[in-house]
């Protein structure tokens, strides 16, 4: 029986000496710190993230969700009270366990109304620099880094043209997929590992076809979903959006999710209409990040697994 | 056969893939927080010892090879096969030489090995890390001779060749790190 933690002491220490780090960071700033239900009623559509499900309870009508992450109650109070807002929470992932993921983990999210996507990884580069020490912000349209490190451009490259680069750097044996499919094999195999090595790399501006719950604006020739993520160390710690408003968008997305899921044999998930409703009545202009805290305490302490970090992970819980 | 999916890859399972045998070393999650999860796993040929790393989407599956890993006794060889037995039932496999490879030059009779057994038929030879083999020629010893730090080659009895320290004489039996070909030490005579 292992009954003992998977942590050491000294970095059970240096989580909680991080989290009040984080938390002195946003109240001086004026950034509110929130609590809101880990149980939810509805799920998420996203066709690679799936919720845990807690099928029945005494006070349980219907099955309820373990949150993946707390954005769409953050974002009801976002459409509340307009206020800076930030969150420390457990979030639930089922499947997703290895060296860098364990199927509950910790999530730093917070919203700027007011602040682009770019204000925004300014204010994180603040907060990492306050966590890792001083290191240099680098950042990269995603078109940028494609074109720079692959002599291919990701938003007109034919799907055969991109697979043909990761064939020649990857075995994906018989492989099939979309084009999204191989530019994130790209992306999490040839990319990620070399990103910020000792600085902060930032990639902003996503295909459309990737903005999540980013806004999607058309930038030349293409569309962009306002989306960044973060890599410190070839490690992906932050993703962020200059958030979608616009409830009739953000409805016909949840129902090509839905429909997605369904071609691949997938559960449909119920939509979330307390968030549709919330942005019916009008989310403000904001932009909004989500931070994996166990990853940063890794980096802090230079752990190579989450379950270093975790005082009993996945296999101990 | 059973069939492991991408989450149950253990590091040591043996797996079809391309109509080979292989097993699995390492297995990685990759997943970006927006988008699709793959393994990338690291494989072992175990017909041809290929080493290599293969990306997989999560939640694809590989069916389970018919692969077993034996202790066994080497006995003899003809030239053309080798003959092991299986010390609890007498039971004796012939290898080839694919499957025999470099091994043979550290099998010695009566001597336990690892064979790895495919389908029934022995597909690797592992011998153990150490071995005691008798040097059946060598240059002649220099008495005394233990501080130059000098080697020669000493042709043992399986027929491999390794280095020894200029002392070593021809009949002498001597301990060989089979991994890297490597003399170890004198060993009392059998």
């Amino acid at each position: 029986m292992h009954w003992q933690p998977a942590a050491s002491l000294a970095i059970i220490r240096q989580r909680a000496e991080l989290l009040s780090r984080l938390r002195r960071f946003f109240s001086d700033r004026g950034v509110l710190e929130v609590e809101t239900p880990l149980l939810c009623s509805n799920g998420i559509t996203d066709p690679s993230i799936e919720p845990f499900t807690v099928p029945c309870g005494e006070a349980l009508t219907q099955p309820r969700f373990l949150q993946t992450s707390p954005e769409y109650a953050m974002k009801r109070l976002l459409a509340a009270h307009g206020e800076p807002i930030f969150q420390i929470a457990r979030a639930f992932r089922d499947g997703e366990a290895g060296s860098r993921h364990n199927p509950e983990f910790s999530l730093l999210e917070w919203y700027r109304p007011g602040f682009d996507h770019h204000q925004l990884m300014d204010e994180v580069g603040q907060l990492l620099n306050d966590c890792l020490g001083a290191r240099a912000v680098e950042t990269f349209s995603y078109r940028q880094l494609f074109l720079q490190r692959l002599q291919v451009d990701p938003f007109t490259a034919s799907s055969a043209e991109l697979e043909r680069i990761a064939r020649r750097h990857i075995d994906p044996g018989s492989m099939v997929g979309d084009r999204d499919m191989w530019l994130e094999l790209l992306m999490s195999h040839l990319l990620e590992p070399q990103l910020g090595d000792g600085t902060l790399s930032f990639v902003y501006d996503y295909p459309a076809s990737q903005a999540a719950l980013a806004r999607v604006v058309s930038a030349g020739d293409v569309s962009v979903g306002q989306r960044f993520e973060l890599y410190v160390d070839g490690v992906e710690l932050a993703n962020g959006y200059c958030e979608l408003t616009d409830a009739t968008q953000q409805r016909q997305r949840f129902e090509r999710d839905n429909a997605v899921r369904c071609e691949r044999g997938q559960l449909e998930r119920p939509i979330d209409g307390y968030l549709l409703a919330a942005m019916d009545h009008g989310l403000p202009s904001c932009s909004g990040v989500a931070l994996g805290i166990d990853r940063l305490l890794m980096l802090m302490t230079g752990a190579p697994c989450i379950q270093d970090v975790l005082a009993f992970d996945w296999q101990r819980s | 056969m059973a069939n492991y999916s991408t989450s149950e890859f253990r590091s040591g399972m043996k797996v079809m893939l391309d109509g080979d045998p292989c097993s699995i070393l390492e297995n990685e999650f990759v997943k970006p927080g927006k988008g699709q999860a793959f393994n990338r796993v690291k494989l072992r040929n175990l017909k041809t010892g290929r080493q290599w790393e293969r990306t997989f989407k999560s939640g694809e599956t590989l069916e389970s090879a018919d692969v077993m890993d034996r202790v066994m006794e080497y006995l003899y060889t003809d030239s053309e096969f080798w003959y092991f037995m299986e010390p609890d039932t007498y039971e004796q496999y012939q290898a080839d030489a694919a499957a025999v490879g470099d091994a043979h030059l550290w099998l010695k009779e009566n001597e336990r090995c690892d064979v790895t057994l495919y389908n029934d038929t022995p597909l690797s030879v592992a011998p153990p890390n150490f071995v005691e083999l008798e040097i059946v020629e060598t240059d002649p010893g220099l008495k005394g001779d233990t501080a130059t730090g000098g080697t020669k080659p000493a042709k043992l009895v399986t027929g491999a060749v390794v280095k020894v320290p200029l002392f070593i004489s021809t009949g002498e039996v001597i301990r060989v790190d089979t991994r890297t070909g490597e003399y170890q030490n004198r060993a009392s005579k059998s």
